[in-house]
């Protein structure tokens, strides 16, 4: 059974509404609603970890435990992520960190075979 | 364009390829970032029509990436809107920066402005009005109509391709592993700091020491913890600079 099939197509629209409309009020929100008042210093604290709070811990466990190997760690997917994560942080790129975390994994998945 | 001393003056269309202009280098990022997301989504069994719906009414990446991905893992419905929406909380913080520029534009315009609200337009358009902040209003929303000229149907299209094409792509690109590169892509220029470096550390930490929780459901108190974890660093860390 496919994702798709396990949500069902009315689900499915669900999310992607729930989504569209949510992200909308969200980049709204102070342009429309709120106006030209500041935000809080203390919520503009919270609001800059956001993207950083959420990634990493959405990643981690599908570098450590990728289902393509049956949820084992393997060797090449980890070289590709520290390599990855590497590049980006010496580049600042997300383009050039793609790059290098893809070119890891095919050489690295060649070398083991 | 009488009222409005200070540069870049001169008609519109100056503004529009300025901004055009300056987004083109991200064509690099959007064309293959939406490809993948095409495939990704492709891959989870969705159709045209769903696939494209995520890219043309979300039209963010990274929290579009989170939904199939938690979907993929079964989460539960609330779940997976909670935790991709909570990827685009940033967005708010973008709207409060753009709103002392824009925030006189009719609704229509705001409206807009907000849809294609991604994160290239609003890092373009925040530069340059903060370069040139006395610029016109007309001159601020047709800079930033300029910018998003190249990447909002890009966003579109490289979609449609990636859904398209998805299943012609061999197994041996294992393709299964570009979406955690492009989301660790996406992280590693965002550690620029000891705050955002412990947030990061903290939600990887407790996402892998709770994910035995019902999928999506460790992540979000990942996160939270995460949250505050890089807040109150951040207030430490200013504190005993204060004290020095």
């Amino acid at each position: 059974m496919t994702t798709a099939e396990y949500y069902g197509a009315p689900i499915t629209w669900v999310i992607i509404l729930a989504l569209g409309v949510g992200t909308f009020f969200l980049r709204y929100s102070f342009l429309g609603l709120i106006g030209n008042r500041p935000l809080p210093e203390w919520a503009l604290r919270y609001l800059r970890y956001t993207a950083v709070a959420v990634l990493p811990g959405l990643v981690a466990p599908l570098v450590l435990w990728p289902s393509a190997t049956g949820g084992q760690p393997d060797p090449a997917r980890l070289a590709a992520a520290a390599a990855t994560v590497g590049v980006g942080l010496v580049s600042r790129n997300t383009f050039a960190a793609i790059l290098g975390g893809l070119a890891t994994l095919y050489v690295a998945l060649w070398l083991v075979g | 364009m009488t009222n409005t001393p200070s540069a870049p003056a001169g008609p519109l269309s100056v503004a529009y390829w300025r901004g055009f202009r300056q987004a083109l280098p991200f064509i690099l990022v959007i064309a293959p970032f939406g490809l993948l997301f095409g495939v990704a989504g492709n891959e989870a069994g969705f159709d045209l029509l769903e696939v494209m719906g995520f890219s043309v009414l979300v039209i963010a990446g990274a929290s579009q990436f989170t939904a199939v991905q938690l979907m993929n893992d079964h989460a539960s419905t609330v779940m997976v809107i909670l935790a991709a929406l909570a990827v685009n909380l940033r967005m708010a913080m973008y709207s409060a920066s753009l709103a002392p520029h824009l925030g006189a534009a009719s609704t229509w315009q705001r409206a807009f402005v907000a849809y294609s609200m991604v994160d290239q337009a609003f890092a373009l358009a925040d530069a340059d009005y903060n370069r040139a902040p006395k610029q016109s209003l007309a001159a601020k929303l047709t800079y930033y109509t300029g910018a998003c000229t190249p990447i909002v149907p890009l966003w579109y299209s490289s979609t449609l391709v990636g859904a398209l094409l998805g299943k012609a792509i061999p197994p041996a690109f294992a393709l299964d592993f570009a979406v955690p590169v492009t989301f660790l892509a996406m992280i590693a220029p965002m550690l620029r700091s000891i705050p955002h470096l412990v947030a990061a550390a903290v939600s990887v930490i407790m996402a892998l020491v709770l994910a035995f929780l019902p999928a999506g459901t460790g992540l979000i108190i990942a996160a939270l913890l995460a949250m505050v974890a890089g807040a109150q660093t951040e207030l430490w860390l200013t504190k005993r600079r204060a004290l020095q």
